[in-house]
């Protein structure tokens, strides 16, 4: 597949399509807010948890179809597992998405299911940003008590 | 074969008013080929391509005319202060300013504005004074203003515009009032690509005798300006955007006003004795120049300003209006494409959404067909706001961009249509 038509495969179209969990969660335990201001994509992250275990999460908000599609799978992945386990997909799934395409190491996109398929980003440094945003928020949500806001130009992660 | 007087005959006969593809040969990265594909650089409102002159004119002077200026008694030192100086001639005749006095060499239109505001804001702006803005400025005629307002208590207001992005200037009349003091607008909106009756906005401030600034940061490229016959106590321009080096740009100011602003920052060059009593200001324009200025990249501006006007800005403004006409229909064309700014009195420059596709995607997908736009809010989170959006992509014209570059951007706009099915 080339760069361009793996970046925009049909799943990550679907997604931004049809977003699954795009929903706000009422009284939900946790949320955060996640931004890029450099170009404007701004989601809301709804968390319920019972303990440790993600009991439900929704997002609502508004981006390009990487940042949206990520999120959407991300909400998909994450739903029904532990922070810590949630934090470990995020490890796994920052590492696919940053990974030099240069060296010949393939990805291990297997054990990240559908995941998998935002493995061409990596092809697009610009566009890292955009699909780690929603994770980085998550990541924030997990981290924090009640509402937090997380920015990609907070230490200029990626 | 044909004889030399015929071949000229011909030549005149059939040379188009504007040889775009002889201009297109002063600019070495415009051959370049972008992932396979020839490229199409469209984001000359972020930063415009140097012709080979700039490129030289910098190799030539670390080569071989490098010194600090105005300090020297040393052949190297006397070359580069004359073509230091000889640069500040060439944006005061580029601007049409009364006196070099009132050209000071600055990083770009950012801290021209912040000077402006540092000296003559904090000197002469006060408690429940205001301030006018546009409601199509960029974020750097905004945040400084809006730091001196914190500081001082004074209001910003600003200027509304209607739904094609032109400035109501009823509404702007409404707002001039006895706390008015200060006044500063862009000339051309990099987002939007208005040009502004600045003229008259200007007109009706000095009427209440108050000062304007104007940002002059797409401008400078795209007409001829005239500080004169703006009447302007204020402009600012960045280099980098009319054909010159990066960190380099210049402000004009009106003698009068300069005169009577604090400097900007102290150091050397801007002072003309110094005891630890007391220190005495150097003059115009130095009381402004502290320290050891970017002299390689003034003298690159100056001759990006050389090349320039070499070209002609009459021919410049003719050409460029074909342009966007042409490109404002092939865009209109596509199914799905709204324009964002469709002022009557534009200059090259086309922001747009696409359907439901975001500006981010659209900008990938024609990155990869090698043409280069800029997406989201282009410093101008105000514009997205006012028109209800996230972002917009923007294609933005240099004289040296062609017809069949805006059929690429077509081509690539149908692309995109293809991928999302938008
Ligand atoms: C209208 C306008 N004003 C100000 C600026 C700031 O210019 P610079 O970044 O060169 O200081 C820009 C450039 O992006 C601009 O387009």
């Amino acid at each position: 597949m080339s760069g361009l038509n793996e970046l925009y495969q049909e799943l990550i179209l679907d997604h931004n399509r049809n977003p699954r969990n795009f929903k706000k969660i009422e009284n939900a335990d946790k949320l955060v807010e996640g931004y890029n201001p450099l170009c404007g994509d701004h989601y809301t992250i709804y968390l319920n948890m019972d303990g440790d275990l993600i009991k439900d999460i929704g997002f609502q908000g508004a981006g390009c179809a990487i940042s949206k599609a990520s999120a959407s799978m991300m909400t998909t992945a994450v739903k029904g597992v532990t922070k810590k386990e949630a934090e470990e997909l995020f490890t796994k799934f920052h590492a696919l998405v940053t990974r030099d395409v240069h060296d010949n190491n393939e990805a291990n996109i297997e054990e990240l299911g559908c995941l998998g398929a935002l493995a061409g980003v990596a092809e697009f440094p610009a566009r890292i940003k955009c699909a780690s945003l929603a994770w980085h928020a998550l990541h924030g949500a997990l981290n924090s008590e009640g509402k937090a806001v997380v920015s990609t130009e907070d230490s200029k992660k990626d | 074969m044909k004889t030399q007087s015929q071949s000229a005959v011909t030549e005149i006969e059939t040379a188009p008013s504007f040889d775009v593809q002889r201009i297109r040969e002063d600019f070495p990265i415009l051959k370049q080929k972008v992932h396979g594909k020839p490229l199409v650089y469209l984001d000359n409102a972020a930063t415009s391509q140097k012709p080979q002159a700039v490129i030289d004119t910098l190799t030539r002077y670390y080569v071989g005319q490098n010194a600090n200026i105005h300090r020297g008694v040393h052949y190297l030192s006397e070359i580069a202060t004359y073509e230091y100086e000889k640069a500040r001639g060439k944006v005061k005749l580029f601007l049409n300013a009364a006196d070099s006095r009132e050209i000071i060499f600055v990083r770009g239109t950012t801290e021209g504005i912040n000077l402006v505001k540092d000296t003559y804001g904090r000197k002469f702006i006060g408690k429940d004074d205001e301030i006018i803005i546009s409601a199509m400025e960029h974020h750097s005629n905004i945040v400084p203003w809006q730091l001196l307002c914190e500081e001082k208590g004074a209001k910003l207001r600003v200027i509304p515009m209607n739904d094609r992005g032109e400035l109501l200037l009823d509404e702007y009349e409404k707002l001039l009032n006895d706390r008015t003091k200060f006044i500063s607008v862009v000339y051309v909106s990099n987002s939007l690509g208005t040009i502004n009756p600045i003229k008259k906005i200007i007109q009706r401030a000095h009427e209440r005798g108050i000062p304007v600034l104007v940002d002059g940061a797409q401008a400078a490229s795209h007409l001829k300006v005239d500080v004169h016959d703006l009447d302007c106590d204020f402009f600012v321009f960045s280099g980098h955007k009319v054909f010159g080096p990066t960190g380099i740009g210049a402000l004009y100011g009106k003698t009068k006003y300069l005169e009577q602003m604090p400097p900007y920052q102290g150091g050397g060059d801007m002072i003309s004795s110094v005891t630890f009593e007391k220190t005495t200001y150097n003059v115009l324009p130095y009381k402004f120049e502290a320290g050891t200025p970017n002299i390689a990249d003034v003298i690159g501006m100056g001759t990006g300003i050389d090349y320039v006007t070499g070209v002609g800005f009459e021919a410049i403004t003719a050409y460029e209006k074909e342009l966007l006409k042409y490109a404002t229909e092939a865009l209109s064309n596509i199914e799905g494409v709204r324009i964002i700014g469709t002022a009557k009195e534009k200059a090259g420059v086309i922001s747009f959404v696409f359907g439901t596709v975001h500006a981010h995607d659209v900008g990938t997908i024609l990155d990869q067909e090698g043409i280069a736009v800029r997406t989201g809010h282009h410093c101008t989170q105000p514009v997205m706001q006012r028109f209800g959006i996230p972002a917009t992509a923007r294609a933005s014209f240099a004289f040296y961009n062609t017809i069949g570059e805006v059929d690429a951007l077509a081509r690539g706009l149908r692309k995109v249509k293809e991928i999302f099915g938008a």
